[in-house]
């Protein structure tokens, strides 16, 4: 108890009377936190921005067509097949999807802004929850439903008409929507999305000239959710049984599957990973050069009756310090830097992410000073003081 | 008067690239409490060798020392520290003090070692700060004190706790010599006065005034003992 109050003591007056020099490295250890946190953020802004929709889903499997390789724009599954879905045992309901891209016009026309178009069935899984206003009334219904992210980048409200453009062959036609309700947090392959039935959306998707002069008859993928005890694997196995040409994934691995995801949350995480080695080095330097300056000094603790554990606990309660410090100025500046970020910008401090980055920071700090600690332990006070 | 510490036919060697080397070579003596004692001799002539060793940061090849009867020889590394932080009061050469730590923190850091820190002995702390000329002085760090300044802090460091023992190596080789003789004559007082086995490693003779015997090393050996007025004078005056 006394090595760890006398420890505590010691590492605070050392830090506190030469609380320049230490709040210089903690304003460095800020900056790593920052940037840790910031490129946190990208990874859950990006990773978002492609999955947030499918990570929504109120299904837990998705059927695609065989041998796609679960990329969802690749596969086409015959709209006959979801009633197929339907009758598994285990399946409690499931739902077409279908995706492509469209073009709101915005302010008379002078502006675009892309979306997803996502086709689905109204009531079935993959329709979005609202948050505001009403689902999707029916099949037909030229009606949408918006992601707040159109809201964010638009003067478009629940009630408002809006009109998107289409490539119909080689020419832009127009279709005009009634906007009956708005969704969270559903953006789909980079873009927010806006949701409407798949009749609709089979008219104003973009076509070829081929496609215009017949109605599809195809999703892009089902959505199903299983009943109430049945497990994922029984009623794959039984779908792929009962039902030619589909493969089934669970939700998460079709995320990873989608187009680029993957490669991109690796890239991001590289970099996260790269930027702690790069604080750990930092941190170990400085308490390493620290722990060589202070070698006298340490000897003369060693030699008037300091215990190896006091010496080394003060080492480490030093480094926490120093390293707390750092990340709570890290973390409040990245807090501030986040309030002025337009919605454009993929950066998205998730708490489980953002703790995840600031626990790793915490520990680069004792995992840096590791070698000064050792060091510090080890220090034979008679070398220290020059007395051999 | 009681015996503080004893030296029974100590030895100490090392290993070199030209053979075994006596540092320290059968050397016996006791200090008695109240008792200023100087340890003298050339570079190389085995003091400082001698000195690690009463610390219990050497350990003898052979012989024993004993502080209030206990063989230091005998004693594991957890146990030799914990005797140097209560019964051994220590100054060094230079580099003496924590350089974070005010000059009564310093002093204070000692009873906390002990775990004995309260109000009483913040107290007393002060006053022996006060007592080495050093009452204006308390709160400021070693850096904005001389190095007279800061070798009266260590004494007062090697002596608050009360040790058995107090031993200063080489404590006014940084200093000049009206302030080495300011510093050995205050450091001899308190040993006296708080009735303290002291021993001084020196190389400067004229310090031996203060004292009350010399030993003599050469060659890791103890030659000489002064243990009379007379001659321990004579030597401090070099004749």
């Amino acid at each position: 108890m006394n090595n760890i109050s006398l420890a505590a003591y010691l590492s605070w007056q050392e830090v506190w009377r030469n609380r320049g020099r230490f709040f210089l490295v903690s304003l460095v250890i800020a900056l790593i936190t920052l940037l840790v946190l910031f490129i946190a953020a990208l990874g859950e802004g990006l990773g978002n921005a492609n999955r947030q929709y499918l990570s929504r889903l109120d299904a837990d499997l998705l059927v695609y067509l065989e041998k796609t390789d679960f990329v969802i724009p690749s596969s086409r599954v015959e709209r006959s097949t979801i009633r197929a879905v339907r009758r598994v045992e285990g399946v409690a309901d499931a739902g077409g999807i279908a995706a492509s891209n469209t073009a709101i016009l915005l302010n008379g026309e002078e502006e675009v802004l892309k979306v997803s178009l996502l086709g689905i069935e109204p009531g079935r899984p993959g329709d979005p929850p609202v948050v505001e206003g009403r689902r999707i009334s029916g099949d037909q219904a030229r009606e949408v439903v918006i992601d707040r992210n159109v809201i964010l980048r638009s003067d478009i409200k629940v009630g408002d008409l809006i009109t998107i453009r289409s490539t119909q062959g080689t020419r832009d036609e127009f279709y005009t929507l009634r906007v009956v309700g708005l969704t969270e947090g559903q953006q789909y392959t980079f873009q927010p999305s806006i949701f409407v039935p798949y009749e609709t959306w089979d008219r104003v998707r973009t076509k070829s000239d081929a496609e215009r002069e017949r109605a599809s008859s195809t999703v892009n993928v089902i959505a199903v959710r299983l009943a109430e005890g049945s497990q994922a694997v029984d009623v794959s196995a039984n779908m792929t049984t009962r039902i030619d040409n589909i493969e089934i994934a669970d939700i998460q691995t079709a995320i990873e599957n989608v187009p680029g995801y993957t490669a991109q949350q690796s890239t991001v995480q590289t970099q996260a990973v790269f930027t702690l080695l790069i604080g750990v080095l930092v941190i170990g330097g400085f308490f390493q050069i620290q722990i060589l300056q202070k070698v006298p000094q340490i000897g003369v603790l060693k030699a008037i009756g300091a215990s190896n554990a006091m010496v080394g606990l003060a080492a480490v309660m030093q480094i926490i310090i120093t390293t707390t410090l750092g990340v709570a100025l890290g973390s409040l500046l990245a807090f501030l830097f986040s309030l002025g970020f337009p919605p454009t910008v993929p950066i998205v401090f998730d708490g489980l992410s953002s703790a995840v980055a600031i626990v790793a920071l915490l520990l680069i700090g004792p995992l840096g000073g590791m070698v000064s600690i050792f060091y510090a332990v080890r220090i034979e006070p008679l070398k220290a003081l020059r007395l051999s | 008067m009681p015996l503080a510490l004893e030296v029974k036919n100590v030895v100490k060697t090392f290993q070199s690239d030209s053979g075994e080397i006596r540092a320290v070579d059968d050397v016996s003596f006791a200090v008695e409490a109240g008792e200023f004692v100087a340890l003298v001799g050339p570079s190389g002539s085995g003091k400082t060798t001698m000195l690690s060793i009463l610390a219990a940061l050497l350990t003898p090849t052979d012989g024993q020392v004993l502080i209030d009867g206990t063989d230091l020889a005998r004693m594991s590394e957890t146990e030799r520290v914990v005797l140097r932080r209560q019964k051994i009061g220590f100054t060094f050469q230079s580099n003496n003090l924590i350089p974070y730590l005010t000059a009564r923190e310093n002093v204070e850091l000692m009873i906390r070692l002990n775990n004995k820190f309260d109000r009483a002995a913040k107290v007393r702390s002060a006053e022996l700060l006060s007592r080495l000329g050093l009452g204006e002085r308390l709160n400021n760090l070693p850096a904005q004190m001389s190095g007279g300044q800061q070798q009266r802090v260590a004494i007062a460091r090697a002596l608050i706790h009360a040790p058995t023992v107090v031993l200063a190596d080489e404590p006014t080789a940084s200093l000049d010599t009206e302030r080495a003789f300011q510093v050995v004559q205050t450091f001899a007082a308190l040993i006296h006065e708080n009735n303290r086995a002291g021993i001084m490693v020196t190389h400067d003779l004229r310090m031996c005034q203060y004292v009350d015997r010399v030993l003599q090393m050469r060659d890791g050996k103890l030659v000489k003992v002064y243990d009379t007025r007379e001659e321990i004078l004579a030597l401090a005056k070099g004749e």
